[in-house]
């Protein structure tokens, strides 16, 4: 990886990155759009959680992990504090692998 | 309370980052690479990304396309919380290279704009430090980390981000919506390249879109005329 890719991936990125802040400066949008704009970053994040968990490199990920981030997410929505989520999660993909499951 | 779930995930950061050094530099980047790229890059997707296919033969300019595939969300996330970053033009230029999946998770989490603020940039401060600090000590100490997937660290990401969406996902619009993303983005993930399925999965607003005019005519018909 040459270091002029690198710095042309990184100015790439940072572009994507400011567009949003700077655009929202120069147009009032209506409470609507906020909304959806809101719901858009949702959509964005749940969607990284869903490819993040079922699959990796384009195939299913196998059952350790998606089992991992379920029972953090169970433990989540019974309102456990983030860090046992995040350790739970871990721990338990972390124990299937040792004990044989994919 | 925001400083501990902030540094859960920043641990899991470091950790990360210490594997993605020790990936790069086990494919012939020398120790300083990794660094350089974590710092000027600060997207951890793409920076596996980059380094995988240019180790398994690729060209480094279709390096750069997938990264910046993979990092156009940050487009979008920007629209959603433009306005935490503050005012001044050192805020946004700082603000905006923090913008990650977890930063803006922790800022769209919280309702009061200077909770989502001090989130926001607590978040992003420390992931940028524990990340590079992550990734120097992987570089200098190589191998020697061994595999995250034996820590479960790959199922630390996605419980993360879920738990910090939950929130948002109680409200019906949303929820519908991002599970239609979720199923786009799922289905299309065998065929296309990394960070394609993401993007499509805003189509799921299209249920949003559409309930927001269901309501917006129903609405209309209640108002009594004039």
């Amino acid at each position: 990886m040459p270091l002029t890719y690198v710095i042309v991936l990184a100015i790439g990125t940072f572009a994507f990155r400011i567009a949003g802040p700077l655009l929202r400066d120069r147009i009032t949008l209506p409470d609507r759009a906020k909304e959806l704009m809101s719901a858009a970053a949702t959509v964005l994040l749940f969607a990284l959680v869903a490819t993040a968990t079922l699959t990796s490199n384009r195939h299913f990920a196998g059952w350790a992990l998606p089992i991992g981030v379920a029972v953090g997410g169970i433990v989540a929505w019974r309102k456990a504090p983030f860090v046992v989520v995040v350790v739970l999660a871990a721990i338990t993909t972390a124990g299937l692998r040792l004990l044989g499951v994919e | 309370m925001l400083l501990r779930d902030v540094t859960a995930v920043a641990l899991g950061a470091a950790v990360n980052g210490a594997s993605f050094g020790a990936i790069a530099v086990g494919s012939g980047l020398p120790w300083w690479m990794p660094l350089v790229m974590s710092v000027l890059i600060f997207a951890g997707g793409a920076q596996f990304m980059a380094v995988g296919i240019v180790a398994s033969g690729g060209s480094p300019m279709t390096a750069v396309l997938g990264g910046l595939i993979l990092n156009s969300r940050h487009l979008p996330f920007g629209l959603a919380i433009g306005d935490v970053l503050g005012r001044s033009w050192l805020a946004r230029i700082v603000g905006s290279h923090l913008m990650i999946d977890e930063s803006v998770a922790f800022a769209l989490n919280q309702k009061d704009p200077a909770k989502a603020r001090a989130a926001y940039w607590a978040c992003g401060v420390s992931l940028f430090v524990m990340w590079n600090a992550g990734v120097t000590a992987g570089a200098l100490v190589g191998q020697a980390i061994g595999d995250p997937m034996a820590f479960g660290l790959d199922a630390a990401f996605p419980a993360a981000l879920l738990a910090l969406t939950l929130p948002a996902l109680k409200d019906v619009k949303t929820r519908q919506a991002a599970g239609l993303g979720a199923l786009i983005a799922l289905a299309t993930t065998p065929f296309l390249p990394p960070g394609l399925p993401i993007l499509l999965a805003l189509g799921g607003l299209v249920v949003y879109a559409n309930k927001a005019n269901k309501a917006q005519k129903e609405e209309k018909v209640a108002e009594p005329c004039p």
